[in-house]
């Protein structure tokens, strides 16, 4: 809801009316598109795109929102102009076939010109007021007009022409884009910036660590708030792609849902339940550390709940991850022929990085992941702050689309581990690191969390360990001191298993003792039994004769009291003896 | 020009589509600009290039395509057709030295009925 209510606050903002481009992120850029109706000055230096921008302005006009166009060059022909918008997947020529685009190259000639008293530029509004007619043109890209500059010498009245030119242009009610050359310490050569008050927009390549990075700057955009930012852009065989930096929304969701990173004892130390989707994971570590095989892990376990998962690896073909992998019964061969993995290798110092991220970009388009793997992150060159701001921009770009991002990171030395993360960590939510400890003659690995962002994470210190079975963080055998680690762990491990043997002996031995013990007194409960029963018997046989007797005695003092013959009483009573 | 109605090619000396001399001008509806220029251009036609030149007048604001067919920017624009290489010259001919320089028309020309050698 937050995004929404920003998209909605953003569209009220501007006054003008806005003609969409449909150049990808450029009108997210200038929300919404060139201001309509207006002219905008496109400066640049040569080589930076330009032209293909204005042809790609008027190539989607026509085919995207039904807006005819005029192309009035006064550099390249025809012919050249068509085969350069194709590269960019355009078909000028097809477009004019359809009279959805007139293209009008000017050839001037200056070798045979002579100037003679005055003269305006009417020839030029006229050839382009026809053009505007014949196709019905909304959008007009006048390429370079600096160039009457060169063949005219009369510099205030190209100036005057040019300002009526751009006059002209607003009456015609066309949404207009006017290139000019970047000058010294102006923007244009000719200062043509004066002139157009709607909207300037500076196009710059620069060469930077051996590789060229094009970006865009909103210099000026009348009745519009617009960021000073510069906006890296690429050229593509899609054409341009314009790459916003979309954390001043930040208008992420924030998901309460929390998925596995496929080590369920690292789950444990990240509250039990694993990361939050949606939020980004940084793994550091020295080399051999083992994380690509976390961040393998994690991807595997991802595509094992069914969800589409991308690896970009920089440092590893796809062959050799899926191979090393199996080193730690890990098998990615199944979960890439379903589909569910795409494994990717890439070169990030090949192109630029703003080229290298509109790369990314178009990856994560096509394969739709709900993870992503970034590995390593080290692998980046250039200044750090550029590389700061390229994965702010690509996490702000994952993060909108809810996907759970994992980045690896390589350091030289546990002493620079830490610091490895320090750039980057305000755009990480949980960073963990992978150590190796050398002592007693080996190398082990142990695990932290060192931040995790709304989780209750654990803070121990964990021993890391890999073997073909797996990843797995076994239990802590802690000393005062530290963690054991390695043999020492699987010494204290031994010693454990001894003890509780010899104890188990202990009480087996005292569990037969007590078996014996509870037989005999068993027994001996059965024999006192018997003799309890015979007792009982006794007794009963005893209680009858008694009543017998009594029934004798009540029986003779009747018979007396009939016949007078009294105490003739013969009965004899039981013999006792013997009985007992 | 003034007076005349509307049409597309005016010609002035109509009898001389064979003339050495061919030159095409360019104007923009009937302005001062363009009045001036016709003027200026027949006179000194008359007094350098007489009975071998003729004059083509095209109003663009007529036929504006051809403003694109024959490359035109500048109103006024004259375009010596022939003699081979065309050349233009820009603006209402009112300096007459720079306009015989820019078509190349030296003195006795006419009677040549060819250009000097450039």
């Amino acid at each position: 809801m937050k995004t929404v209510t920003a998209v909605r606050a953003a569209k009220r903002l501007p006054t003008i009316e806005r003609a969409r481009t449909g150049i990808t992120g450029f009108d997210a850029i200038t929300s919404g598109g060139l201001p309509r109706g207006r002219t905008t000055l496109l400066c640049g230096g040569p080589g930076c795109g330009k032209t293909l921008l204005g042809s790609e302005f008027l190539a989607r006009g026509a085919t995207e929102f039904g807006e005819s166009g005029v192309l009035l060059s006064f550099e390249e022909t025809a012919a050249e102009l068509t085969a350069n918008a194709a590269s960019l997947g355009f078909d000028l020529a097809a477009l004019e076939a359809d009279g959805r685009l007139s293209i009008d190259h000017v050839n001037l000639a200056p070798a045979d010109l002579a100037e003679t008293g005055s003269y305006d530029l009417e020839g030029l509004f006229l050839r382009l007021g026809w053009a505007i007619d014949q196709v019905g043109a909304k959008r007009v890209v006048i390429d370079t007009i600096e160039a009457l500059f060169v063949v005219l010498p009369d510099e205030a009245l190209l100036r005057s022409e040019i300002r009526r030119l751009f006059r002209w242009l607003n009456e015609r009610g066309v949404t207009a884009v006017v290139t000019a050359e970047r000058g010294e310490g102006k923007m244009t050569r000719y200062g043509l910036e004066e002139y157009v008050s709607d909207c300037v927009i500076v196009l710059d390549s620069r060469v930077e660590h051996q590789t060229a990075t094009r970006r865009m700057r909103i210099v000026k955009y009348r009745g519009s708030a617009h960021s000073g930012d510069e906006f890296p852009f690429l050229i593509t065989d899609h054409g341009f792609s314009v790459l916003p930096l979309t954390s001043v929304v930040l208008g992420h969701g924030g998901s309460h849902k929390r998925i596995s990173t496929g080590i369920p004892r690292l789950d444990g130390m990240l509250g039990g339940k694993g990361l939050y989707r949606g939020s980004s994971m940084l793994i550091s570590g020295s080399p051999g550390a083992g994380k690509t095989s976390v961040a393998a892990q994690f991807a595997a376990a991802a595509c094992r709940r069914g969800e589409q998962a991308l690896y970009i690896a920089y440092e590893e073909s796809p062959a050799e991850i899926v191979r090393n992998m199996q080193s730690i019964g890990l098998g990615l061969e199944d979960l890439i022929d379903r589909g569910l993995l795409m494994l990717q290798s890439e070169r990030p110092t090949g192109d630029g990085l703003e080229s290298h991220l509109v790369r990314l970009h178009q990856l994560v388009d096509e394969s739709a992941p709900k993870v992503v793997v970034i590995d390593p992150i080290s692998a980046f060159r250039g200044p750090a702050e550029d590389i700061t701001a390229l994965l702010q921009r690509l996490l702000d770009f994952l993060k909108g689309r809810q996907v759970t991002t994992l980045m690896t990171s390589m350091a030289s030395s546990n002493e620079t581990l830490e610091l490895s993360g320090l750039g980057i960590s305000s755009l990480i939510d949980t960073w963990i690191t992978i150590r190796s400890i050398e002592a007693n003659g080996e190398r082990n690995r142990v695990i932290d969390v060192i931040k995790a962002r709304g989780i209750g994470h654990s803070n121990q210190v964990r021993e890391f360990v890999m073997t073909a079975k797996g990843l797995d963080l076994p239990d802590v055998y802690s000393d005062g001191n530290g963690i054991a680690v390695g043999s020492e762990r699987v010494a204290r491990e031994t010693e454990l298993k001894r003890r509780n043997l010899e104890e188990a002996r202990a009480l087996e031995h005292r569990r037969r003792s007590a078996a014996e013990e509870r037989t005999a007194i068993e027994a001996q409960i059965a024999t006192l039994q018997t003799k309890l029963t015979h007792e009982q018997a006794l007794a009963g046989e005893l209680e009858e004769a008694i009543v017998a007797i009594r029934a004798g005695e009540a029986a003779g003092r009747s018979a007396m009291a009939q016949s007078r013959n009294v105490g003739a009483n013969k009965r004899r009573l039981p013999a006792l003896d013997g009985r007992r | 020009m003034s007076g005349e109605s509307p049409t597309m090619v005016s010609t002035i000396d109509p009898s001389s589509d064979a003339a050495d001399w061919q030159l095409r001008l360019y104007v923009a509806g009937q302005t001062h600009k363009s009045a001036a220029a016709i003027t200026n251009l027949r006179r000194l036609c008359e007094e350098n290039l007489a009975g071998v030149y003729s004059i083509e007048v095209i109003d663009l604001v007529q036929t504006p395509e051809l403003a694109r067919d024959d490359q035109i920017v500048a109103i006024p624009t004259l375009v010596r057709r022939l003699p081979k290489p065309e050349r233009n010259v820009i603006g209402d001919l009112s300096d007459a030295d720079r306009v015989l320089g820019g078509l190349q028309i030296s003195p006795g020309v006419a009677h040549a009925g060819a250009p000097r050698a450039a």
